[in-house]
């Protein structure tokens, strides 16, 4: 290893221009300089200027080299990791879903105990009516279950029932002219003469594309006539969200469709409000006279709030409407409150009651696991390490082999393996048993616990702490250890004050890479460490997974990664990362 | 460094007797546990030995004959006791002790020991070596047992009785059989071997020419740009799966082939970097520029120059991409769907629900491969120090 500079490298890389000791020689030739008296190259540039260029091509040539790869790495790799922080803080599915409601729901105060006035519920079933309609608000259900149970199907509930409530509305309008059931008599009325409304139909297949995640732009073949949209508000609204979805969703003609009881709804509640009755008697456009008839009808007073509360008593709960309305910012901290076991409220944060708490137990676990097993593996590596150091090169090369062999082995081989062994009809079990030591009914219980975590994992992190003990300890004279002896020191002040002094280094590697490599662990406390013995990865993979509560998943995986990006961190001071070395 | 040599001398029997009186002692305690008494054994086993290293070290003093005579003997006990495994434990009982009681009796213990220590300190030393070799068995005995476990005839995770008592019976091939034919696994290992090599390949082509850029002198940023490309393996694979899953689902390769191929691309990049960086570093650079001088331009300059000697560290590198994905299984469960189930999502699955004993083949077929991969990159290593003009460790 020592001769590695006599043929090594080449440590004199000055930024040497390709024809470098060409011009040097000239220069020394000639002993040319400039006007400023500093030095020039044969072509007449300064010296200076003619380095930095080299330099400048040297750097440019060298990030050449380096970005295909950076590119690929930012794309595929950081970007998802990007994307997951992103992702433990977006909360835009409230908004998205019900843009009117959490709107209104702003001007609410919480704190009074009161439920939202009239106006959040007409919100609330426009936004659920079109929502039931694309299928998602069976999704918003699921999101606003995380934080109180029973909004799930609550939300299912009301989806099923809304048409009952526009139903009450529909029916006055068709049985006073039955040209109201026709889709063709509301397409002529909406679209009206003279100037379009566009900025509304622009506005409603935003709302329909944030809704459903899409990204539809074609035209619908409709847009509301600006008199209309100002006489009838609610109306010229509720249609252009039945025709974008007409359109976009069911790839209909709008003309051809009849509208949805919610649009009989919003006409209803147009002609009620004060003033409008005026407006539409001095109106003229195409089917006036129809709307004109319709104005004189006697609705029944609109009342959404009884509505709602007819379908699940949960809308009239104070504590169901405080939940929209903490949830209802596009951005949130609630994963992360979720995370470390305490409840976003609507004034700031409450701990969760005793039984909830389950993250902080678990990051503590992990915590906990991982030094056991990081120390472990030093009691562990140590020795190993020494005698490779120590022993003649073959013999040590030889079982070095014997490290390397489960460095390179499978994960799940190794995996597989301890199971084998720890199981209660296990391998090591059946040994212990026949020789007596342990009764047959009385076997020892090694897995599905924390103790199986710890021997498998120990096992699998071993080579990774004795790898760089060992390259350490290879550059430790064993001279020093003789002299201290020689000069009176027992075995173990020459090892303490001595050898271990020196062999630290080694241990810091090799305990932050464990840790490291541990605290992320999924396969194998999945595998043998039944339900005590799992660390908070596994709950991330059952998010994702199985309660498919991604906002959770990556605010516990944010946290995850936040210690392991300081532990790096610290790796990198303290070892380089550029000094891992494997195998 | 035990290069002195210490004189040898017989130890007398009041050294010798005591110790084989505790190794027999020892033995005969645990084989009197397995047989109904410890406290039997302990004394039978203890007056056993003491009285063999007194015959052999005092009266006949013929090592050969007498090291043969106890392996026979140690193996007929255990035959007539246990069968033909019994015989194979006996007969190697029996070759240790004695080994063991030429060893201490002639005092060979010292030899390759410095003649200074103390009785202590040898004891240490020794005890030592003990130590060493029972962490070097609790790293390999995983790998071992599984081997012959795979051969079971029944379809259990444990020695069967037969198995014990070598009955050829107890023996099968049938898990490998099953291994071979059975669609699921096939399958699984076919999508292995059409993702693995891939990967592979992006990473080993990226990840050498970055290694060559990160090499040279001068390189803005190079810690930081370090830092990024070796991020994929110090961070945990559930993070890099999980922000893969959200990412790669949103630009829609979530489920594909290439979907896991870009991912385990990403993954071996570290190693690749690792390794081909390392090599560098001992990358005589005039030899570049000699090449130049001679007119070559820098595309023939690498292939024809740097290449092959960075070779060895590219290849290796390009082994651990390639076991990087090969083993990789989180990525694999949150990025695949069920065409592309790999080999070792096929055994996760098979471990969580404990199906077959088929497992135990897979895994035995891939320490042979690992063994072969091992041997492999400690060749290239050997070869790359030759190269370098290194005498090889």
């Amino acid at each position: 290893m020592s001769d590695t500079k006599a043929t090594g490298p080449q440590t004199t890389d000055a930024p040497t221009p390709d024809d470098g000791p060409h011009s040097a020689a000239s220069l020394r030739g000639t002993d040319e300089t400039d006007a400023r008296g500093g030095l020039v190259t044969a072509d007449g540039k300064s010296l200076k200027s003619s380095l930095n260029r080299a330099l400048r091509m040297q750097k440019m040539r060298a990030l050449m080299l380096i970005a295909p790869l950076l590119v690929f790495v930012l794309v595929t790799f950081i970007a998802p990791i990007a994307s997951m922080l992103f992702r433990s803080v977006e909360n835009e599915i409230v908004a998205n879903t019900l843009p009117l409601t959490t709107e209104r729901l702003q001007d609410w105060d919480g704190t009074t105990g009161d439920i939202p006035d009239e106006g959040v519920f007409q919100g609330l079933f426009f936004d659920l009516f079109l929502a039931a309609e694309a299928k998602e608000h069976t999704k918003l259900g699921t999101r606003l279950n995380y934080e109180q149970t029973g909004v799930s199907s609550l939300f299912r509930q009301s989806g099923r029932r809304l048409d009952d409530m526009g139903e009450v509305y529909q029916d006055p309008l068709e049985d006073l002219d039955e040209a109201w059931e026709e889709g063709a008599t509301w397409y002529e009325l909406m679209s009206g003469t003279g100037a379009k409304d566009t900025a509304l139909v622009a506005n409603q297949r935003q709302r329909y594309n944030l809704l459903t995640s899409s990204s539809d732009s074609g035209d619908i073949g409709f847009a509301p006539s600006s008199a209309i949209s100002e006489m009838l508000p609610l109306t010229a609204r509720a249609y252009t969200a039945f025709a974008t979805f007409t359109v976009y969703a069911d790839e209909d003609v709008v003309a051809e469709e009849d509208p949805w009881e919610a649009v009989y709804a919003a006409l209803a509640l147009d002609l009620m409000t004060p003033g409008t009755a005026e407006k539409v008697a001095a109106y003229s456009g195409p089917r006036a006279d129809l709307l004109q008839a319709a104005a004189g009808l006697d609705f029944p007073p609109a009342d959404f709030t009884a509505g709602f509360a007819d379908i699940d008593e949960d809308w009239a709960a104070h504590e169901t409407w405080q939940t929209i309305q903490t949830y209802s910012p596009k951005y949130t901290n609630g994963y992360f409150l979720n995370s470390v076991d305490l409840k976003k409220t609507a004034d700031g944060f409450e701990a969760r009651p005793e039984n909830e708490r389950i993250y902080i137990t678990l990051f503590q676990r992990t915590m906990f696991m991982s030094m056991v097993i990081t120390c472990s593996c030093i009691l562990l590596a140590y020795p190993v390490a020494w005698i490779l150091a120590n022993l003649p090169a073959r013999t040590a090369n030889l079982l070095m082999i014997l490290v390397l062999l489960p460095f390179w082995t499978s994960l799940l081989v190794r995996t597989s393996a301890w199971k084998v062994m720890l199981q209660q009809q296990g391998v090591i079990n059946d040994v212990l048993v026949w020789l007596g030591l342990v009764a047959d009914d009385a076997r020892l219980v090694m897995i599905n616990n924390q103790l199986g975590t710890i021997i498998a994992m120990t096992h699998i992190l071993l080579p990774f702490m004795i790898l760089p003990m060992y390259s350490v300890m290879q550059t430790i004279n064993p001279s020093y250890l003789r002299a201290a002896k020689s000069l009176g020191a027992t075995n173990w002040t020459a090892f303490w004050r001595v050898y271990f002094p020196q062999s630290v280094p080694g241990i810091g590697a090799g305990s932050i890479l464990v840790f490291i490599l541990s605290i992320g662990y999924y396969i194998t406390p999945e595998i043998v460490g039944g339900t005590k013995g799992v660390f908070i990865s596994n709950r991330i993979a059952y998010h994702i997974s199985s309660s498919l509560n991604w906002g959770l998943a990556a605010a516990l995986g944010t946290i995850l990664f936040a210690v392991v990006l300081i532990l790096y961190w610290a790796y990198d001071k303290i070892v380089g990362i550029d000094n891992v070395k494997l195998g | 460094m035990a290069a002195v040599l210490t004189p040898i001398e017989p130890k007398p029997f009041s050294f010798t007797g005591p110790v084989m009186a505790a190794v027999g002692g020892f033995m005969g305690l645990l084989v009197g546990i397995a047989n109904g008494s410890g406290f039997l054994g302990l004394i039978i086993g203890a007056a056993l030995l003491a009285g063999l290293a007194y015959v052999f070290t005092q009266v006949w003093k013929q090592e050969k004959p007498a090291r043969w005579l106890m392996i026979a003997g140690f193996a007929l006990v255990g035959f007539v006791v246990g069968g033909v495994s019994a015989a194979i434990i006996g007969g190697l009982f029996g070759w240790f002790s004695g080994w063991f009681t030429f060893w201490i009796g002639e005092g060979r213990y010292r030899a390759k020991l410095v003649p200074y220590l103390t009785p202590g300190q040898v004891l240490w030393h020794y005890t030592f070596r003990v130590i060493c070799g029972a962490i070097f068995l609790f790293l390999i005995t995983p790998i071992i047992v599984v081997m012959p476990l795979s051969f079971n005839a029944q379809d259990f995770f444990t020695f069967t009785p037969e198995m014990v008592r070598l009955d050829p019976a107890g023996y099968s091939l049938k898990h490998y059989r099953d291994f071979l034919t059975n669609s699921e696994w096939t399958g699984a290992v076919w999508n292995s071997v059409k993702i693995a090599p891939v990967a592979t390949l992006i990473s080993v082509s990226l990840g050498t020419l970055a290694a060559i850029g990160l090499s040279q002198s001068h390189v803005p940023f190079k810690r930081t740009i370090m830092a990024v490309m070796i991020s994929p393996m110090i961070v945990p694979l559930i993070i890099s799966a999980t922000g893969m899953y959200f990412f790669y689902s949103s630009i829609g390769i979530q489920g594909t082939y290439w979907g896991i191929v870009l991912a385990h691309a990403v993954l071996g990049i570290p190693f690749v970097i690792i390794t081909v960086t390392a090599t560098l570093v001992s990358f005589d650079r005039s030899l570049t520029r000699a090449a130049a001088n001679m007119g070559a331009d820098p595309v023939t300059t690498f292939f024809r120059v740097q290449m092959p000697l960075i070779l060895p560290g590219v290849i290796s590198g390009g082994l651990f991409a390639f076991i990087t994905s090969f083993d990789e299984v989180v990525v694999v469960i949150f990025l695949g769907s069920a065409e592309l189930q790999t080999l070792p999502w096929q055994m996760f699955t098979g471990l969580r629900e404990q199906i077959s004993p088929t497992i135990l083949a897979a895994a035995t077929i891939l320490v042979t491969i690992s063994i072969a991969l091992l041997a492999t990159v400690e060749m290239l290593r050997r070869r790359s120090e030759r190269m370098r003009g290194m005498s090889p460790t």
